[in-house]
């Protein structure tokens, strides 16, 4: 257990302190590095939570698809690159305070409930075959309803990209 | 001491409230729709922490509908931002208070 407290600590701060830094660097690509850091991290964590669908995906969906979605976005908008002083707004103190109000909530809260909660030693371990197995048959209405989203998505990025 | 629950779900928090101050503090809409993403991926490992304490797969199950309501949001978010940044294309998202060009 002591391995798996260390590992934890080990990416959990990776990931806090990348994702800090996608908020508060200067620049547009560094910023989309940063992400892929925290979404690799992640993806480390699901394995430790023995959620090897969501890993998965994590990997092949958010790192593989979406993050090259973004940087062909920055390279497509023609997005000024390197060091730009100008992007963060003037109101960033009221953030910052409305941040600090919220993390204290949130973070009290939960550490008040769960500091103590256990995760079972002996899980049970749920395979890609049982999600499957959920999505088609207690959320097979969701899952369609999705793949409508997803159609509309599609249509919807046709006609807003097409130059006319 | 062992890592319990709350660790994960503080991990959660946390960058579920870096991405909102994110959200708020940036003013490049690409940078933008990457802090959504970093809350999107807070909630994720919520969902997934709760489902392996209370042995449930319904949270990992949700985690995938998230994953694809982020992907259509990403695109079509990107299509609008790619749209309006050929015609102007040092515009940051302070300067889009018309929603008609």
């Amino acid at each position: 257990m002591v391995a798996q407290n260390i590992i934890f600590g080990f990416i959990a701060s990776i990931v806090a302190l990348s994702a800090f830094r996608t908020v508060t660097t200067r620049n547009i690509v560094h910023a989309a590095l940063y992400l892929v850091a925290v979404l690799a991290g992640l993806g480390a964590l699901y394995v430790m939570l023995t959620a090897e669908f969501v890993a998965t995906t994590q990997f092949l969906v958010y790192i593989g698809a979406v993050m090259v979605l973004f940087l062909f976005g920055i390279m497509l908008t023609r997005a000024p690159l390197g060091h730009l002083d100008d992007l963060t707004g003037k109101q960033w103190p009221v953030a910052l305070g409305v941040a600090t109000t919220l993390g204290a909530v949130l973070i009290y809260a939960l550490v008040d409930a769960f500091h103590a909660a256990e995760l079972p030693t002996d899980p049970v371990i749920y395979r890609t075959a049982d999600v499957g197995d959920s999505v088609f048959s207690t959320y097979l209405i969701p899952f369609e309803a999705v793949s409508v989203l997803l159609l509309a998505a599609l249509i919807g990025a046709v006609v807003l990209a097409r130059k006319d | 001491m062992d890592v319990t629950t709350g660790w994960y779900l503080v991990l959660g928090a946390l960058l579920f409230i870096i991405g909102g101050v994110g959200l708020l503090i940036r003013r490049n809409p690409l940078v933008m729709l990457m802090c959504v993403e970093l809350m999107l991926n807070g909630v994720n490992l919520t969902f997934v922490a709760f489902s392996r304490r209370l042995g449930d797969i319904a949270g990992q199950t949700v985690v995938f509908f998230v994953l694809v309501v982020a992907a259509a949001e990403v695109v079509v978010g990107l299509g609008l931002i790619v749209s309006i940044m050929r015609r102007r294309p040092d515009v940051t998202a302070d300067d889009l208070k018309l929603l008609k060009g």
